[in-house]
């Protein structure tokens, strides 16, 4: 029952993990289950290596968002461990924005927050919007943006807490699908240039497919690791390639029976 | 890629293998397009419907006194009001009476304000405290701040004080309970981001929670004013003294007095200008740029 902070930015060099989960369940207190809880996840253990790319996939109701919260620290496993390299950051389905700030005061009050000079935040939060091609932005209300344009500051924001290993809760589920297509490009693309590693929940098979090196299937009630695949596909990949196709086929065929083990009983 | 349209005026960047027309194109499409009204709608949306509004009154107060429904000593016409506020401007009086009662009325809401403000933090953030005084804080609000000021006479006596008082224990629960109000309604997932960012303990409260509470805040803060305004004039008419000083709620209560209806008119006018302007001057804008800066303001 304890949640370990496996070193500090310093010593990412040596770091031999970004997240190691080993052993982890959760329970919430239920008064109608059986002894009084229950079980959403069950015995998970789970490595997410520096620099790697996972999507953590499953129907809704598995659990997937309640590992992630773990892993950011925000809850406490019932039993097992949770070790990262830092403070993870995490982006969330909204996109969790203060509206009181503007796009670039947003991304400053998560660098102030992590203890930089007010000197600098103003450079760091251009340059990060720079990275999400937002130059312009740093004026700009938050409301006066488009979801897409606010996932990207949202993204800006998580990566200014210069963590090690950026935790995303569907992050682009509310978005229309060419704007989650063009994102899609984005993400791989900074992901390649900041060599972070990502953990990545979804419920849509082809968006975890078309980004993850690794996919991580769970089962539901409780969630239990059910199936992982390697993703080998070279990037930048797209959505309508015939190889994501046939992965997202064979992974969706899996899902499917998970989903339809509950109906039995 | 099959779509490489550019949008005009969007610089192409060098970057990005993958199309990086798309995202800019996208932006270009869907941001938002915030137009300024000019002035003369300006002129015709807000200002002529209160104008209006405001003529018709006096047409009808006029017709009704030109059809002498009352007798002049019950319904003043509105030129011996014009005349009463004349008069009492020409005397340089018109501005005593005003200031007397506008300094009251704003130093006591401060310190409402002063009081109000951390009461209303403890009573969001401390569940026993909110189980204590939170159902009497709300229950106060609907208390009319008149009862109030029988018990001040008696503990405090005729005096500034005992205005500041009445003021107080009509004010306090409506600037306490907005920030209540204003943080019980801080979405969870701002707390959340904050927590994931950093902000906790004292840094979430001072970088998430109050800007979070603001809205609500500030509607605490109009609501408060309009409740010390009320209650100074309900200790003004009720407690008269001649060391207090003639502010607006004795210029009313003199009037009755001398049976001067265009006086006691002047009085109420004066009583309600004062309070709209204020909430003109100083809560509105307030609470439009709070706002608006928020995207709360949509069409205003």
């Amino acid at each position: 029952m304890a949640t370990t902070m496996a070193g500090t930015a310093e010593d990412t060099a040596t770091a031999e993990y970004a997240a190691r989960v080993e052993h982890v369940s959760k329970s919430f207190p239920a008064p109608g289950a059986p002894g009084g809880r229950q079980l959403v996840l069950d015995d998970i253990t789970l490595d997410v290596a520096p620099g790697e790319f996972v999507t953590l996939l499953g129907a809704s109701g598995c659990g997937k968002s309640t590992l992630l919260n773990l892993v950011a620290g925000l809850d406490r496993p019932s039993a097992g461990t949770i070790g990262t390299d830092g403070r993870p950051a995490l982006m969330f389905q909204e996109h969790a924005l203060f509206p009181w700030l503007t796009a670039g005061k947003n991304i400053e009050l998560a660098l102030r927050l992590r203890g930089v000079g007010k000197p600098e935040r103003r450079q760091e939060a251009e340059r990060l919007l720079e990275l999400v091609r937002l130059k312009d932005a740093h004026g700009k209300r938050v409301h006066e943006l488009s979801g897409g344009m606010r996932q990207r500051v949202a993204l800006a924001r998580a990566l200014a807490q210069d963590s090690r290993l950026l935790l995303m809760d569907e992050p682009f589920a509310a978005l229309d699908a060419i704007t989650r297509d063009v994102l899609h490009d984005e993400l791989t693309r900074i992901w390649r240039e900041t060599g972070l590693s990502v953990l990545f929940v979804t419920h849509n098979v082809r968006e975890a497919v078309r980004l993850a090196q690794r996919v991580v299937l769970l089962s539901s009630r409780p969630g239990r690791i059910a199936r992982q695949w390697t993703v080998d596909l070279a990037q930048p990949r797209r959505l309508e390639d015939a190889a994501v196709a046939e992965l997202s086929a064979e992974i969706t065929e899996e899902l499917r029976g998970e989903i339809r083990r509950h109906g039995q009983h | 890629m099959a779509s490489t349209e550019k949008a005009a005026g969007v610089t192409e960047r060098t970057a990005a293998p993958q199309a990086p027309d798309d995202l800019a194109g996208l932006d270009a499409l869907e941001s938002a397009q915030t137009v300024r009204t000019p002035l003369r709608e300006t002129l015709l949306r807000k200002v002529l419907p209160p104008v209006t509004a405001v003529a018709l009154v006096l047409a009808v107060w006029q017709i009704l006194v030109w059809a002498e429904v009352a007798p002049p000593y019950k319904l003043a016409s509105p030129s011996d009001v014009w005349g009463e506020v004349r008069e009492a401007w020409l005397q340089g009086t018109l501005l005593d009476y005003i200031w007397t009662s506008v300094s009251r009325g704003l130093l006591g809401f401060l310190l409402a304000l002063a009081i109000g403000t951390p009461l209303g933090l403890l009573v969001a953030r401390v569940s026993f405290v909110r189980a204590a005084i939170g159902p009497i804080l709300s229950g106060l609000q609907s208390l009319p701040s008149v009862a109030w000021v029988p018990p001040a006479v008696i503990w405090l006596g005729l005096n500034d004080s005992m205005m500041y008082a009445v003021i107080l224990l009509g004010a306090v629960p409506s600037v306490a309970n907005g920030l209540v109000a204003g943080i019980d309604q801080i979405p969870p997932l701002f707390l959340r981001a904050g927590r994931t960012l950093g902000a906790t303990g004292l840094r979430g409260a001072r970088y998430i929670v109050m800007p979070a509470a603001l809205p609500g805040y500030v509607a605490g803060l109009k609501q408060g004013w309009a409740f010390s305004w009320r209650s100074l004039m309900a200790a003004e008419i009720i407690a008269s003294s001649p060391d207090l000083g003639v502010g607006l709620g004795q210029l009313l209560e003199n009037g009755r007095n001398n049976s001067s209806m265009s006086q006691v008119f002047l009085a109420i006018l004066l009583i309600l200008c004062v309070g709209i302007a204020i909430d003109l001057l100083i809560f509105s804008p307030l609470e439009r740029r709070v706002l608006r800066g928020r995207g709360l303001l949509a069409g205003r």
